[in-house]
């Protein structure tokens, strides 16, 4: 493989820069090391697109929060991602919270945040009945907004690709080195060569980044364990409510999702393996404890899952965004843990035109809009779903009966530029699965439908690449084995 | 397919359903007289779980002969045919609202209006997922609830795995054990949280014990392991609060955990039309004609209450055909209500309601033992006079007890609550 540029890891951030660089006239390839785009920390955190206030000012996070909170509800709208703006509060229980909740506020204010106010117990029992009644007081935080990070990612993903970018999913970067005018790449897939490698790789950002400078960072892996719940008519929270923060991060949050669920978490934990996304019983415990705080009636009656997800933290606490010290060509976005899906947007501008400007790269003038997508089922109304199915009649199947996806659209994300490949890949794009009853009814017809478009055997068919297969025979073969 | 004109279509008496409770309730509909009756299935053919359900012991007390699911579907699919009801398969119905409002979808009809008189709800349940219990470990590939495995065997012809344990000993699990093992598989353990089976003691025997493998009762899985597929499973002893006991644990390599941890009735379109849910059944609350809170919406079969026997479910649902079909007629039964509560030792008695009538019939009390009861005493209590005793050998939560009060029993109540309730 030979390309202009290279970027390493398919996660939010990655194919946020995927999708500008698609704009310059140069060859651009994502090499991710997972079976789909956003398998790492971007498919298992908490949707939130922070206002900004946590970050200290002057910190890369806080500037690239703030600018890229600001980019969000556009960008949403223009890749056809999910986006809503219910607001947050951090409260405080305790006079020490207080003070916490008036530095965060001023803190807010100074990382230029718009429409925070300190409000009192009542307003904050009016606006979310559910608080905790021992609460004191809040910070309000109109401008905290919510999407989908798989949903995003995807379609980011979709919108680099229909513009020329490839993808090369299960393709792991070993190592890299710098080779003449460029960079030199060893993968599970073979060798590589670029221009420009722009490092993306999330919990594996810091290994990549010790091979191209000597100036060395450490990554920690942060573990987060959250309980997904059902969505309601009536979620108990419509804002994402904080708890005042800690030394190891924002605390545990309940929080609506963008599809109307509620969230609770995430713990924090440092652990040693940054693919150990298992959750334990301690973690989901302290989950569940804490958000007792916030929530005292807390009702775990409609869990529909658990996850956990790895944040890259790095030892300096700050992101590290731009070019690799040492390294000409090399540019990277290291320790992305929270606000980094916040900060997405305005870091892969920030690396996109910095890599356009060095190597003067030249606008296309034939950049292509991104590919139209078509309301979920889920979301539309009577005539509209009335119209889809005269349409298209596979609209007429309902594939996952508890969150409403049809035929129409498992094919549809298959068929997509980036396309599903595994039953994972298949729920992050349609929600078929992400119900209460976990697949039990939907994934046999997904897995299906996969072998199907995939031209594959359906004992081939992955929950999410690699050994994951969900069958491992035909009826028969094991009994005559053993007969045998 | 027609163009959606927004027009709903008018029917007499509407069936969500065509597994066995909604076959049955559409036989009696028809065999009452209604004309204009059609049910409504999503899945391509008749039959619901029956179909995947290939081992036999369906159809003792109905038939009187040993079936397989499939056998027992058949006749009553025959039934439906000879009477010539309308079904669509394929069809999703996607809301029910309190005044009969029914919209559906399917690929031969597109989207469709419906207007029903009556309406039977009869979508069945559905399988407790692994999230819902909140089990630590990974999320890999290679957890099946026991219904998508057997699914994948039966009907698909595919082996989810090789070597399996098995959480949680529903019936579906231990019939799910057997069939495994038949397959080559090498099931390794049935794990169960409670010091008691929640499936039948013929498949505990049968499927289980037949077969030489292990059944731990109070014991729990406490973690999953395995990063694409499954690799293994941690299982330990629980305590009286069903806390894992540190120490007790055990691991086995497999590569598939099955899970049978209960059954969910599938209640979401009840929910959508204001029909009241019993915390205790998660099924709708009902009256003696299985008519829910809302009037003219009935339920049968296992979205009313999770039973343990089809032929239960066919005799539930042929009388709550018959009453909608009633109600459809404009024979609307109404009357005061006598309240039916759950006393001592008892889980979810349906119906909750008796209506008060001239001439009444014989009524079929249903509930579960909220623990195993040796040589007890079953009493139901008109406030508290005594209306019934029966001595009861054996009672345990996998077994739905059925005790019948007689038209003479019901004619002397005297309007108050009745309880039911087991003495040790």
């Amino acid at each position: 493989m030979n390309q202009d540029i290279i970027i390493i890891g398919g996660g939010v951030v990655g194919c946020a820069v995927a999708r500008l660089l698609s704009r310059y006239a140069a060859t651009v390839a994502v090499l991710e090391a997972g079976s789909d785009v956003a398998e790492g920390a971007s498919k298992a955190n908490s949707g939130i697109v922070h206002a900004g206030f946590d970050a200290a000012p002057g910190s890369r996070k806080a500037q690239l929060n703030v600018r890229g909170a600001r980019m969000y509800a556009r960008l949403c709208k223009e890749v056809g991602a999910p986006y809503a703006q219910p607001g947050a509060l951090v409260l405080a229980f305790t006079p020490e919270d207080r003070a916490t909740v008036d530095g965060l506020y001023r803190q807010g204010l100074a990382n230029g945040v718009e429409g925070l106010r300190v409000i009192e117990r009542d307003e904050v029992l009016r606006l979310e009945p559910n608080v905790n009644p021992a609460v004191l007081c809040a910070l309000l935080a109109p401008t905290s907004g919510l999407t989908s990070p798989y949903e995003l990612t995807c379609a980011l993903a979709d919108h680099a690709a229909v513009n020329g970018v490839t993808f090369h999913l299960e393709t792991k970067v070993q190592s890299i080195r710098r080779a003449e005018d460029g960079y030199e790449l060893d993968t599970s897939r073979g060798p590589a060569r670029c221009r420009v490698v722009v490092n993306c790789a999330g919990s594996d950002s810091g290994r990549l980044h010790n091979q191209l400078s000597s100036r060395e960072l450490c990554i920690i892996p942060r573990k987060g364990e959250y309980y997904l719940l059902d969505h309601t008519d009536a979620p108990p929270f419509t804002r994402t409510i904080f708890q005042t923060p800690t030394r190891m991060g924002k605390g545990v949050l309940v929080s609506p999702t963008v599809h109307g669920n509620t969230l609770l978490g995430p713990t924090a934990e440092d652990v040693e393996d940054a693919l150990d996304v298992s959750t334990t019983a301690q973690g989901l415990g302290q989950a569940r404890e804490a958000a007792r705080l916030t929530w005292p009636q807390e009702s775990l009656r409609s869990v529909i899952t658990t996850f956990a997800g790895v944040r890259a933290h790095e030892h300096g606490g700050d992101f590290v965004i731009g070019s690799v010290e040492g390294a000409p060509g090399a540019y990277e976005a290291v320790g992305i843990e929270s606000p980094g899906l916040s900060a997405a947007p305005a870091i892969a501008e920030e690396l996109a035109e910095k890599i356009a400007k060095d190597f003067r790269l030249a606008v296309k003038a034939d950049w292509r809009p991104a590919p139209r997508r078509e309301k979920p089922f889920y979301d539309m109304s009577l005539q509209e779903r009335a119209q889809a199915v005269e349409r298209d009649p596979a609209y007429g199947v309902l594939v996952c009966r508890c969150e409403q996806v049809t035929e129409a659209e498992v094919r549809a994300a298959i068929r997509r530029p980036v396309g599903a490949r595994t039953i994972d890949a298949v729920k992050r794009r349609t929600r078929a699965g992400m119900g209460r009853c976990q697949g039990g009814f939907c994934s046999p017809r997904v897995l299906e439908i996969l072998a199907e478009e995939l031209h594959i055997d359906p004992t081939e068919v992955t929950k999410c690449g690699g050994a994951s297969r969900l069958l491992v025979g035909i009826i028969g073969q094991a009994a005559q084995q053993k007969e045998v | 397919m027609e163009h959606f004109n927004g027009i709903p279509q008018p029917v007499d008496v509407l069936v969500i359903g065509a597994g066995p409770a909604g076959m049955a309730a559409a036989i009696a509909a028809r065999e009452a007289g209604v004309e204009s009756l059609l049910v409504l299935e999503r899945e391509p053919d008749m039959g619901g779980i029956l179909r995947q359900c290939i081992h036999n012991g369906f159809g003792l007390h109905r038939f009187k002969e040993e079936l397989t699911g499939p056998e027992y579907a058949q006749r009553d699919i025959d039934r439906v045919r000879e009477l010539g009801i309308e079904v669509r398969c394929g069809t999703t119905v996607l809301s029910v609202d309190a005044n009969r409002l029914v919209t559906a979808v399917s690929r031969e009809h597109g989207l469709t209006l419906l207007k029903a008189k009556a309406i039977v709800l009869a979508m069945g349940c559905r399988e407790r997922p692994r999230g819902a219990l909140a089990t630590p470990g990974t999320r890999c590939a290679g957890i099946y609830s026991a219904g998508t495995a057997q699914k994948f065997v039966n009907l698909e012809g595919y082996m989810p795995g090789k070597r399996v344990v098995i959480l949680g000993s529903g019936d579906i699990g231990l019939i799910m054990a057997r069939r495994m093992t038949l397959q080559g598989a090498q099931v390794l353990a049935c794990v169960e949280l409670m010091p008691y089976s929640s499936g039948l003691n013929r498949n505990i025997v049968q499927c289980l014990h037949d077969y030489g493998i292990p059944l731990y009762l109070s014991h729990t899985v406490v973690d999953i392991q395995g990063r694409e597929r499954l690799s293994g499973v941690t299982v330990a002893q629980v305590d009286e609060r069903r806390e894992p006991v540190p120490g007790t644990e055990k691991h086995f390599d497999c590569d598939t955990l099955l899970l049978s941890v209960g059954l969910i009735p599938e209640n979401e379109l009840s929910r959508q039309a204001g029909v009241e849910i019993s915390p205790l059944t998660q099924g709708a609350v009902v009256d003696d004609t299985l008519q829910t809170s809302r009037e003219g919406i009935f339920a049968c079969g296992n979205v009313l209450h999770v039973h343990d026997l089809v032929d239960f479910v066919s005799a539930e649902s042929f009388k709550a055909g018959r009453a909608a079909a009633a109600y459809a007629m404009g024979k609307r039964r109404a009357g005061d209500a006598i309240a039916v509560r759950d006393g001592q030792g008892v889980r979810g008695v349906v119906p909750q309601r008796l209506l008060r009538q001239d001439a009444p019939e014989a009524v079929q009390l249903m509930f579960r033992p909220d623990a195993v009861y040796e040589n007890a005493t079953l009493r139901i209590l008109d406030g508290k006079r005594e209306v019934l005793r029966q001595r009861k050998r054996i009672l345990t939560p996998g077994e739905m007890v059925e005790v019948t009060l007689k038209p003479e029993h019901i004619a002397a109540l005297s309007g108050g609550d009745v309880t039911v309730c087991i003495a040790r």
